[in-house]
């Protein structure tokens, strides 16, 4: 029964994933900066460039499935525009790889707008913006000073998040953060060591949400975030948006009404110098494959590597494919 | 005052470790104070999380190794413990607990028993062990029953190898506790893992006062290690001990 509507949401993805491509056919002459081009290709496919295959680039990630994933899809992308393409894709934390990214090592890699804020640039987590675009802007003019692109960002964010079971949900009737308020005595919360301390964690909930849930908090290894509702040990646990399991769990997301969280989309970092030899096809074609990856998409496609156990790369092509990006 | 600081300027981020042990200031992340006296309600529980672990491990594992080393057997129990103990990281042992029983103080607690028993009950057998046979004779031709020569004979000989062995579970217990966090209990190594509210400062002061801690702990057990010593082998015990200590098993 289970491996039943596994499949079928399998395919409800995979469908509603087409679908988001079809709906960039549309979308996209807006979006994209070369006109001449668009009206060329009548298709979201890639055009291979011959003139691209002397620009060697080189794409890295972070060590965790969502990075791998996004770094073989741009990976996977270029090389589909023409470049020749190597990967790196096992960088370790955001320090590593922007360390590789300025030393040369890599030419480019994705990092989310919330993270290269708070780590890079020490943007104290109670001063974040609220707004995507703004958070994207501030990144952006934050990385140019350092002679690094922030290229436009994914459409899903992949932030903290109040998870919890819908079975849960139903019976609190909450469907937003501050619904829990007056409810959160007997509810325990579960979340990272950080989480306690941060403002767009427990601290936020505490001082902007006025829950009182200190003493019900017990930081968990990130790993276990989704297994502690799963057995029932948490009531509350802060999971990120992205996760697979959301909805093969069947878990609910709790509506952040006081925008307690900032926004954490995922940015193609690129040195400057090295974009701007490499020609307007890369930039292009990254943006463009950036369209179709919504949360709901990026949760499924990190849902084939974590809960089907693809590889990276497998994923990759899959999504490339059902997005109509290349053949 | 200026002139710690300056001191603490010159010893670079081992000073400003240090600086964050002694004063407090604003996290990282913002929004709350880290540092200085913060440290203090994780220092506590630091300490009562190594108490009950070395304690309850201690509980278990003197009496069984006192009473295998008085009957001469189980010889492959106590070595194989030892060995599984030594080979077994205590990390994967928590994360063996974390995922199977829960979190929380008394999961953490079991798991550190686990990592405690080891040392004191291989050096308690060995300790019971090397009391000379001459002796233990001896004290059963003058009538004396199992029990008496095991209280006042084999312990008495033994305790200084049985506090050799408490010394090396704590000293490793206090150092594995920072993990502690990742399981629902908060010691002193949520500033070595929570990185992004501590930062570099909270990372390295913690990790000081661990180390601290660690030295503190091995120069208290090795005077009461002295103070157990018998009179009668105190002058040989060191040599004996020493051997022991660089000798490989």
């Amino acid at each position: 029964m289970r491996r039943i509507t596994l499949v079928l949401l399998a395919l409800v993805a995979t469908l509603a994933l087409a679908a988001c491509g079809s709906d960039d056919d549309g979308g996209s002459t807006g979006a994209a900066t070369a006109p001449a081009e668009t009206t060329q290709a009548a298709s979201n496919q890639i055009q291979s460039n011959p003139g691209n295959a002397k620009t060697t680039v080189t794409i890295g990630s972070k060590n965790f499935t969502e990075q791998k994933v996004l770094g073989e899809i741009y990976a996977q992308a270029l090389e589909a525009a023409g470049y020749t393409v190597k990967t790196e894709l096992n960088l370790g934390d955001e320090n590593v790889a922007l360390k590789a990214l300025k030393d040369g090592q890599i030419d480019g890699y994705p990092e989310y707008t919330g993270t290269a804020l708070l780590s890079f640039f020490e943007v104290p987590t109670d001063q974040l913006p609220k707004d995507e675009q703004q958070a994207y802007q501030e990144v952006k003019a934050d990385f140019a000073k350092d002679g690094i692109a922030a290229l436009p960002p994914t459409p899903f964010t992949s932030s903290n998040e109040v998870g919890l079971t819908r079975e849960r949900a139903e019976e609190l009737g909450v469907t937003k953060i501050s619904d829990l308020k007056g409810k959160e005595d007997d509810l325990k919360l579960y979340g990272t060591p950080e989480c306690r301390q941060r403002m767009d964690c427990l601290l936020g909930l505490e001082k902007i949400y006025g829950l009182k849930l200190r003493d019900n908090f017990t930081p968990v290894d990130p790993a276990l975030r989704h297994e502690v509702l799963e057995k029932g040990q948490a009531d509350l646990s802060i999971v990120y948006t992205t996760d697979p399991q959301i909805e093969r769990d069947d878990e609910v997301l709790l509506e952040d009404d006081k925008g307690m969280f900032p926004p954490y989309n995922s940015t193609f970092l690129v040195k400057q110098s090295f974009l701007d030899q490499a020609g307007p096809d890369m930039a292009k074609t990254i943006e463009l494959v950036n369209q179709g990856l919504t949360a709901q998409a990026m949760q499924e496609l990190n849902a084939r590597v974590d809960l089907d156990k693809k590889t990276p790369a497998e994923v990759a092509k899959e999504y490339l494919q059902e997005s109509g990006y290349i053949a | 005052m200026t002139a710690t600081a300056a001191m603490l300027a010159v010893l670079g981020e081992f000073g400003d470790g240090v600086d964050f042990i002694l004063h407090a200031r604003e996290a990282r992340s913002g929004g709350t104070e880290v540092g200085g006296s913060t440290l203090l309600p994780m220092l506590v529980k630091h300490l009562e999380l190594t108490g009950a672990s070395v304690g309850i491990a201690v509980a278990l594992a003197v009496p069984i190794a006192l009473w295998l080393g008085h009957v001469g057997r189980g010889e492959l129990l106590a070595v194989s413990v030892s060995n599984i103990g030594r080979a077994v990281p205590s990390l994967a042992l928590v994360a063996f607990f974390v995922a199977y029983i829960g979190v929380g103080f008394e999961n953490v607690t079991l798991a550190l028993v686990l990592l405690a028993i080891p040392p004191i009950l291989t050096n308690t057998y060995v300790g019971v062990r090397q009391v000379d046979r001459d002796v233990v004779d001896a004290a059963r031709g003058m009538g004396m029953t199992g029990a008496q020569i095991v209280r006042r004979i084999e312990l008495p000989l033994a305790l200084p190898l049985v506090f050799g062995g408490i010394r090396t579970s704590v000293v490793n217990v206090i150092a594995t506790a920072t993990i502690a966090p990742l399981a629902g209990v908060v010691t002193l190594g949520d500033p070595i893992i929570a990185g992004g509210v501590y930062g570099q400062d909270g990372r390295i002061g913690a990790s000081i006062l661990v180390a601290l801690l660690a030295v503190a702990a091995e120069v208290v057990f090795a005077s009461l290690q002295r103070a157990v010593t018998p009179r009668g082998i105190r002058s040989t015990s060191r040599v004996r001990s020493l051997r022991r200590r660089f000798s490989p098993a």
